[in-house]
């Protein structure tokens, strides 16, 4: 911390003796000094090195700096006792003269915040666009896969069925015995002062098999594997795979997308199935040990509540849910663009739209079956 | 500004160092010192281990046995905190430059320089710029980010932020790799300009004959998993094949008279 710049008049000349070490460590305090360093009414200004210790490119910098603003102020600027080896390091410093820098301007608080809405309204509706024109080359692909069957990557498919289902069955088992426990509990407590509990199956088994089996499923797995779709692919994308699949004559959406999303729609209404299955288990397990409904009381109830038409109603959703995310997740990871941060809002993007879409479609389906009288 | 003790004292000492990645022994019990203000250039065929040896001198590889010591302080194996510790203190430029992707070349530049000082926001901007123009690349890159950058300007960004600090050690894994033959003499000035400026001690790895033999004042060959160290006059004496076909083989030769015909 021991720089100081000693200033001396000598005539019409301003002598300038710095002293001390110039480097980058000590740059704020250095700067600060340089700050009031004018040339006034001299003509001359002499930089005596003799006094500086060392010096390394921004302490060379910082001096290159001070000459040039003394030379603009109208002075003559010579600079002294120039050691041997900081010679090649101003001229570098000279040669190479960094532009001038502004810091980066800040907008008018109003008038940024709606340059922001607008940006995000363009950009939704290109991610709309984008996402449709997914689907259509998607469809195509789809389209091209069925006619020539043997085009259909068969093995990457059935190890997205093990990824995205097998490893699943824990996690989407053990949450969906949860809710049908609370499901239970709390549907007990609102019929108990009615005498009515034995309904709760009821209850249970039309909530479970029409709707929420299918959306526990459908929303642990958008998750777990609409996520993993997008961060994987977005992985290859900042590492070029795609680009090199492209050039060796792969398509992306066929070798990637397409087993991806089949694999979903053939893994997901099995998962269904699994979520609507240990549900009434864990609805079972708590009438049985809280509401002294004996097993048998319980099956006898539940197939009088419901048919296997209500089974099915829930899993024909299955598959559309599972496109939906799928087609999102791939979707998101062939957007990414080449750098780390974009991976990351990639994949939120991927789980958010895909459980916003199987929400939105869940409701069309509940109206659409309506309007049937189903 | 050299010292006594300095020439004495090496800037890196590495005493029967064996490297290995994935169980693969790669380099087997090598002793070398780095001295101050030396350029090392590292060379040796591909897979050979060349990158493994800069990783494991950095702390980023754990070492199979042996010791490291960087500025006299011995490089222990808790990592982490190591790294920390020299962070400030050598500057290290990977392959493909290794900028953060989500922030421009002047922020990825200013991110050293923000960790371990204190400076105002308009001097880190200026010390950035400094050291783009510096490193030879066109002002409007500051404010580009790394994925809208070729190859030979994210080493270069690369090599600016690992110059940000003004370290006195700097590791560089292929520096002049990708970069166009004029973009690479250049590359060689600077470091030679910024060697003798700055007391600089180089490590660097590279393929580059020409680099070799403008800068390089030792030579470290890998061969046979041995460290073989000399200068080029030395190694052109040395009798092992691979040695002599890669600096009597026709691009070494070339390299050789063109750097004889510049003086």
């Amino acid at each position: 911390m021991a720089q100081s710049i000693e200033q001396t008049r000598d005539g019409d000349a301003l002598v300038l003796r710095p002293r001390g070490r110039w480097v980058v460590a000590d740059a704020q305090a250095l700067d600060d000094r340089l700050a009031e360093i004018r040339a006034g009414a001299a003509r001359r200004v002499r930089i005596d090195l003799a006094g500086v210790e060392a010096m390394d490119t921004t302490g060379a910098w910082l001096l290159f700096r001070l000459k040039r603003g003394l030379e603009a102020s109208g002075a003559a600027v010579s600079v002294d006792h120039v050691g041997a080896e900081l010679a090649p390091l101003l001229t570098q410093i000279e040669k190479r003269q960094a532009s001038p820098v502004k810091p980066p301007r800040r907008g008018f608080g109003p008038i940024v915040l709606l340059a922001h809405i607008g940006f995000r309204t363009v950009e939704l509706m290109r991610l709309t666009r984008a996402l449709l024109a997914f689907f259509g080359e998607v469809a195509i692909t789809f389209a091209r896969t069925a006619a020539q069957p043997r085009r259909l990557r068969f093995t990457p498919m059935v190890a997205q069925m093990q990824r995205a289902g097998v490893s699943a069955l824990g996690i989407v088992g053990l949450l969906s015995f949860l809710v049908g426990i609370v499901m239970t509990y709390i549907g007990a407590q609102q019929l108990k002062p009615y005498g009515a509990e034995i309904f709760t199956v009821n209850l249970l088994a039309v909530g479970f098999l029409r709707e929420l089996g299918g959306l526990m499923a459908a929303i642990i797995i958008a998750g777990r594997s609409g996520s993993a779709f997008t961060a994987e692919i977005g992985a290859m994308v900042v590492n070029e795979e795609i680009d090199a699949m492209r050039t060796l004559g792969l398509d992306p959406i066929e070798v990637l997308v397409v087993p991806r999303i089949l694999g979903l729609i053939l893994t997901l209404p099995f998962l269904t199935f699994w979520a609507d299955f240990t549900g009434l288990a864990g609805g079972a397990v708590m009438c049985r040990t809280s509401l002294d409904i004996p097993l048998t009381t319980f099956l006898v109830q539940l197939h009088g509540a419901v048919s296997l038409w209500s089974v099915f109603l829930g899993i024909i959703k299955a598959p559309f849910f599972a496109a939906c995310i799928a087609l999102i997740g791939c979707n998101e990871g062939l957007l990414v663009t080449r750098s780390a941060e974009s991976v990351g809002r990639r994949t939120t993007q991927s789980v958010v739209q895909a459980i916003f879409l199987v929400i939105v479609l869940d409701a069309l389906f509940s109206i659409f079956f309506n309007e049937l009288g189903i | 500004m050299s010292s006594a003790s300095d020439v004495v004292a090496p800037v890196v000492r590495v005493r029967s160092l064996t490297t290995s990645i994935g169980g693969r022994i790669l380099v087997r019990d090598a002793t070398f010192d780095l001295r101050p203000g030396e350029v090392l250039g590292v060379v040796g065929a591909s897979g050979s281990g060349k990158s493994v040896l800069l990783r494991t001198i950095v702390g980023l590889v754990p070492a199979a046995a042996g010791t490291i010591e960087i500025f006299g302080d011995e490089l222990g194996r808790s990592g982490q905190t190591d790294l920390r510790r020299f962070g400030a203190r050598w500057g290290v430029l990977f392959q493909d430059g290794a900028l953060f992707s989500s922030l421009t070349v002047a922020e990825n530049i200013m991110v050293p320089l923000r960790e371990q000082l204190h400076l105002s926001p308009a001097l880190m901007h200026e010390i950035a710029a400094l050291k783009i123009a510096l490193v030879g690349l066109p002002p409007d890159t500051a404010d580009k980010f790394p994925a809208a950058l070729s190859g030979g300007m994210r080493k270069r960004a690369g090599l600016a932020r690992a110059l940000a600090l003004d370290p006195k050690l700097l590791f560089l894994d292929e520096p002049t790799a990708g970069l166009d033959p004029i973009a690479a003499t250049e590359f060689d000035g600077l470091v030679r300009d910024l060697k003798e400026s700055l007391g600089l001690t180089v490590f660097m790895v590279t393929h580059d004959l020409d680099s070799l033999i403008a800068i390089c004042d030792r030579i470290a060959v890998i061969v046979d998993q041995r460290v073989v160290i000399g200068t080029l006059a030395e190694l052109m004496r040395n009798p092992h094949p691979w040695i002599q076909a890669y600096f009597r083989g026709p691009r070494g030769r070339a390299a050789q008279v063109a750097e004889a015909a510049n003086g």
